[in-house]
């Protein structure tokens, strides 16, 4: 609607941004380059950034690093899928039925502070190192995101709304699932979003706590023993930058997509 | 009149709390009493069930208090082996932490306050923040070698990203009203960062360290994990290599009571710091 009347300045402070961002991304390539170069670190430990980028793009054709790739998305995929078919419900039992709210919280408060990886060697001397190891490893820290998301969108439906429904002579599942599942659908969607950058940096950790399998954690703790480490193991966070926030921005464009009557609603301008 | 009004709105604030603290008292003692009931199933299950990998309840808490609880009263009850493992631990973990909430704070700052600073570094930091922390341990290693500066650096470069981002979110949305009443009374530069960016950026960047901290019990956990010669994380590796079932549990129930008792820490910090903020907005209302 403001593009009609003021069409000009938005859009130029907006490609502005673009070429400041991308000024700012080459700045920094071409100081780590430089720092690279200069000799002041030693180039085993820090090698250029054209070096680690070069490293990067060879690896796309090496079938090894490519499978190890595929076995972290594919614990990551399991992992998250579970984790939102199990949390979504939960959180809408736990969101509604207030006496299960209370006893399930102190459960909850309980069993949150335990960090997910303290969990890692345990769960590797009980499901050795496999897809279900990772996926049970993923799912435990996965949920939580999931579940509170699904809780805070609850407590945030309209009550009027609910109450017009009730007044219409529907039931508690008819209003939960008119009502309460669609207004808190935009909360449940970052949760996703959330779990899934968990998610990931759980399957990558597994993989390099368990010294067995495939993935990319395994990947990066052999590069990390053999000739030339750094490089490898650079190229490979850049890799795994690049995975995050792709997936990230899967997540964001679906959301956009799927939620434009949630930002129009509330005015939300992200 | 500011000491008047100040102690004024703390009891008032006070008389809050306690009014706030008395309705949840009853939901308090029930949450423990599912939490006794929980460990009561767990206990009758696991010494009915007799597996290995799932010992009693009892048998971890007599494990936890041999490891680290058997220490002379003047100590806490801790013992010398709760010092050697727990304090380098903590200690690497809080200086990661504090290095990381420094940076965060004044980059945060600065980056919210200059629309031109944060274009440019803005991508920059997108793709830094969707890095996942276990990759980096890897370049630490090959950089540091196994050792506390290595644990350190991956502890900061893990958790500067949520403090970084919150605190650059909530100096942007500075109410731009009290930024006006800054100018017209004249505040100089350094009064406006003090007395009203920062003020009115605290809940977020509270909101931050509290991701951050509990980001940083888990890097803390895994960068042992991976490599170190002592600490919580190195207990871990060692109960796993003899396969001693107990130990683990009991290490997993340490870290569950740490992560537990920081986190209540930093609540109590946040509400004494941001009780006059509660306060505030209640008045605007």
């Amino acid at each position: 609607m403001s593009a009609s009347t003021e069409p000009a300045r938005p859009r130029r402070s907006r490609s502005g941004r673009v070429v400041r961002g991308f000024a700012g991304l080459a700045a920094f390539l071409l100081a780590f380059e430089v720092l690279g170069r200069a000799g002041l670190v030693s180039r085993d430990y820090l090698p250029p950034a054209s070096t680690i980028l070069l490293r990067a793009a060879r690896q796309l054709g090496e079938v090894h690093f490519l499978t190890s790739v595929a076995a972290t998305i594919e614990a990551w995929a399991v992992g998250l899928l579970i984790a939102t078919v199990v949390g979504v419900p939960l959180g809408l039992l736990l969101g509604s039925v207030p006496g299960v709210n209370v006893a399930a919280g102190a459960v909850v408060e309980f069993l949150r502070p335990i960090p997910s990886v303290a969990l890692i060697p345990l769960a590797g001397l009980l499901l050795g190192s496999g897809l279900q190891m990772k996926a049970t490893m993923i799912v435990y820290a996965a949920l939580w995101p999931v579940l509170f998301n699904t809780i805070y969108g609850l407590a945030d439906t309209d009550p009027v709304a609910k109450d017009t429904l009730r007044s219409f002579g529907f039931g508690r599942l008819a209003i939960l699932w008119r009502v309460d599942l669609p207004s808190a659908a935009p909360f449940i969607a970052t949760g996703v979003r959330l779990a899934s950058a968990v998610a990931l940096i759980l399957a990558i950790s597994v993989e390099m706590l368990n010294g067995m399998g495939t993935g990319l954690g395994m990947y990066i703790s052999e590069a990390r023993t053999g000739t030339g480490s750094a490089v490898t193991v650079l190229a490979c966070t850049f890799w795994a930058g690049v995975i995050g926030l792709a997936l990230n921005a899967l997540f964001v464009a679906i959301d956009r997509r799927v939620f434009a009557w949630h930002r129009a609603r509330t005015g939300a301008t992200t | 009149m500011t000491t008047a009004t100040a102690d004024r709105t703390a009891r008032t604030a006070g008389a809050a709390a306690v009014r706030k603290a008395r309705a949840p008292l009853s939901r308090f003692l029930l949450r423990w009493a599912v939490f006794v009931c929980g460990v009561a199933v767990w206990q009758v299950a696991a010494s009915g069930a007799e597996n290995a990998f799932f010992p009693p309840p009892s048998k971890i808490i007599v494990s936890l208090r041999d490891l680290w609880f058997s220490g002379p009263a003047a100590h806490l009850w801790l013992s010398d082996k709760a010092f050697a493992d727990l304090l380098p631990s903590l200690g690497r973990m809080l200086l990661g932490l504090a290095i990381a909430a420094v940076i965060g704070i004044i980059g945060g700052l600065a980056l919210g306050r200059s629309q031109r600073v944060h274009e440019y570094l803005d991508p920059l930091m997108q793709f830094f923040r969707a890095i996942p922390p276990p990759t980096l341990i890897a370049v630490f290693i090959v950089i540091f070698k196994i050792g506390t500066e290595m644990e350190v650096a991956t502890i900061v470069f893990g958790t500067v990203w949520p403090i970084l981002v919150n605190t650059t979110d909530g100096a942007r949305a500075v109410d731009p009203l009290h930024l006006d009443t800054a100018r017209v009374f004249r505040f100089s530069r350094t009064r406006v960062l003090f007395r009203v960016i920062i003020p009115d950026s605290l809940p977020k960047v509270f909101a931050g360290l509290r991701l951050s901290l509990s980001l940083s019990l888990i890097l803390m956990v895994f960068s042992e994990l991976v490599g170190s010669d002592n600490g919580i994380g190195y207990q871990m590796t060692n109960a796993q290599g003899a396969f001693d079932m107990t130990t683990l549990w009991a290490v997993i129930v340490m870290l569950g009571i740490l992560g537990y008792v920081l986190n209540a820490l930093l609540l109590i910090v946040e509400r004494t710091m941001l009780g006059w903020h509660r306060w505030a907005n209640r008045l605007g209302e």
